[in-house]
């Protein structure tokens, strides 16, 4: 087990990793229901939180789950929850509450194969749209997706960062593989990674607006208990949390749940990108399925074609600018997924006219090999 | 941006994607402790900064009862494809194990049986131990033949330092069990070392 221990090399699980990451985020209450492949998430905080005294709970069902770690968010401490696609569906209508309510929060969907309860132990990436559609309504979401261990902890901070900054309920996008993969990694000394902890109000508390609509979008967040009045209600509020009906009111409410998100566009999204200046195809692929594709570019590039990789780390709001400018002079771009093709119509939305969109997909439960990916690219280049 | 975001946008690549990676399996049924065995090999590579290690294995049904197995990847580059395409080295402690894996080892790769188990070997260039009676009778107990395993491995593909191995299975074992487990970890060692100079 890894210790605060500086530079120490140690072997750890992608879902070890994410429960680390969510401690060093200071994170101190995980309320969950276990389910595979994300359990050890669960395990993990199960171990941790006590000692750093926060408090776990396992409860009845995921619908309880989501519901206790808004509580915990509103009086004040960093939550989190971890579940799989069955336990993630059933989440949706209180992670929508959390949009509604700007509670900040953190919701680790471990993928498996769908749908329904479709295929507990094997990969897929099929809540790729689920991640951004999941609750009714319109807001903006932030999703995130590691493709290693390592980045399974940091993405987590990340994930815990975005939330507290934007004030939003964040998903970490992960898949079995990654969950159950075990690599060697140096942990993240304390203070190497930024933790952003939510604003407070500093005002007077017959000034506070709970829901206030700032210069960039954000509300300070009383706590439950902090001696600030506010109320909290999934109806349509006005900045006090009070049910509207006035027609200002409402659009004001979309916007700032919308714009607070999509105005800091340039600082929430993350790519990582290798060998696509020249590239005449691209490959984009996230997660596991990332790895199998940079190991085919880099097989296609020794048969001297000129591949690259485009591997959106942040998945929602989806890169559109970063990756229009990697299409920039490529003919071709292969979207690699786990499912019958998702994130490949975003693609199409946002490629250039002169590169043209194909796609690879996978729903079987099995991985896709760089051969795989290799023999596409020769098909298509 | 994480740290990984910086694109390594340089044209000029190694040879060959695939150097300096060595992949193997460790399979049995259920109980025989192969998934604990890779995980230990892992573990006792990640000791060594000059390695990239990633250990994976098979879940669900496929992993009770039936044939177990756990992967690792060791390379001196950083591993992109974290599952093993195809095996240096291949350890079946049982025949279905063997039959059913053995597809998966390179040409020339290397295969280590436990030789009471599997009779049918389908190649010539394979090492055959009775781990699991040997575990009993010298050790004592037949729990510990993935450790003698282990010893075996080490020692014939020459990866990873006896000291590092060693440090490893002190770290992990039960208490009370230390000494036995060094023991089993030093037969292996040995054998592999006298099957060597033959």
């Amino acid at each position: 087990m890894p210790s605060s221990n500086t530079s120490a090399r140690v072997l750890m699980q992608g879902n070890e990793a994410c429960a680390h990451g969510a401690i060093y985020s200071g994170c101190r209450f995980f309320g969950g229901y276990p389910i595979t492949p994300s359990t050890e998430i669960a395990e993990g905080m199960a171990r941790m939180l006590p000692k750093y005294g926060g408090r776990f709970i396992q409860m009845e069902d995921e619908i309880g789950s989501m519901a206790a770690i808004i509580g915990a968010s509103a009086a004040g401490l960093k939550s989190m929850t971890a579940t799989s696609g069955p336990g993630y569906s059933l989440m949706q209508e209180n992670i929508g509450y959390a949009y509604m309510t700007e509670v900040p929060c953190v919701i680790v969907n471990v993928q498996r194969g769908g749908p329904s309860t479709g295929l507990p132990t094997k990969i897929g990436q099929a809540d790729t749209m689920q991640a951004r559609w999941g609750p009714h309504g319109d807001y903006n979401a932030i999703v995130v997706a590691p493709a290693s261990v390592r980045e399974c902890f940091e993405q987590t901070v990340k994930a815990f960062n975005f939330s507290e900054r934007f004030r939003t309920p964040v998903t970490l996008l992960g898949d079995e593989v990654l969950g159950h993969m075990r690599e060697v990694i140096t942990v993240p000394e304390e203070g190497e990674l930024e933790v952003i902890s939510r604003e407070k109000p500093d005002v007077p508390s017959e000034w506070y607006h709970h829901f206030e609509v700032t210069p960039n979008l954000v509300s300070p967040m009383a706590a439950v208990g902090d001696g600030y009045r506010y109320h909290m209600t999934g109806l349509t509020h006005d900045s006090e949390g009070f049910p509207t009906a006035k027609i200002s009111e409402i659009k004001r409410k979309l916007d700032k749940l919308y714009y607070k998100i999509s105005r800091f566009y340039d600082e929430i999204v993350q790519i990582d990108t290798e060998m696509t200046e020249d590239a005449s195809i691209c490959v984009l692929a996230y997660g596991t399925t990332a790895r199998a594709a940079r190991q085919a570019v880099h097989m296609a590039r020794e048969k001297r074609i000129r591949a690259g990789l485009i591997r959106p780390i942040t998945i929602w709001p989806f890169a559109d600018e970063h990756i229009r400018e990697h299409l920039a002079h490529a003919k071709k771009v292969l979207v690699v997924e786990l499912n019958m093709g998702q994130l490949v119509n975003e693609v199409r939305r946002i490629a250039p006219r002169h590169c043209k969109v194909e796609q690879l997909n996978r729903y079987d439960g099995e991985v896709l090999n760089p051969v795989d990916i290799f023999k596409k690219i020769l098909e298509v280049k | 941006m994480t740290t990984m975001t910086n694109s390594k946008n340089n044209k000029k690549k190694k040879k060959d994607a695939n150097d300096g990676r060595f992949e193997l399996r460790i399979s049995g049924s259920g109980g025989q402790g192969a998934i604990l065995a890779a995980i230990l090999f892992a573990q006792a590579s990640g000791k060594n900064p000059k390695y990239n290690v990633v250990q994976t294995q098979s879940y669900g049904p496929e992993a009770r009862g039936g044939a177990s197995r756990a992967d690792v990847v060791i390379s001196t580059n950083e591993i992109y494809y974290p599952k093993t395409m195809k095996l240096d080295l291949l350890m079946a402690f049982t025949q279905e194990a063997c039959d059913k894996y053995f597809i998966d080892l390179k040409p020339g790769g290397l295969l280590i049986v436990d030789s009471n188990l599997v009779t049918k070997v389908p190649t010539k260039n394979s090492y055959g131990f009775p781990f699991v009676r040997m575990a009993r009778e010298q050790i004592g107990i037949a729990m510990v033949a993935n450790v003698i395993a282990l010893g075996v491995i080490v020692e014939l593909t020459g990866l990873i330092s006896h000291e590092d191995m060693k440090a490893v299975i002190m770290e992990r074992a039960p208490k009370g069990t230390e000494e036995k487990n060094l023991k089993a970890l030093n037969l292996g060692f040995d054998l592999a070392k006298k099957t060597k100079r033959k």
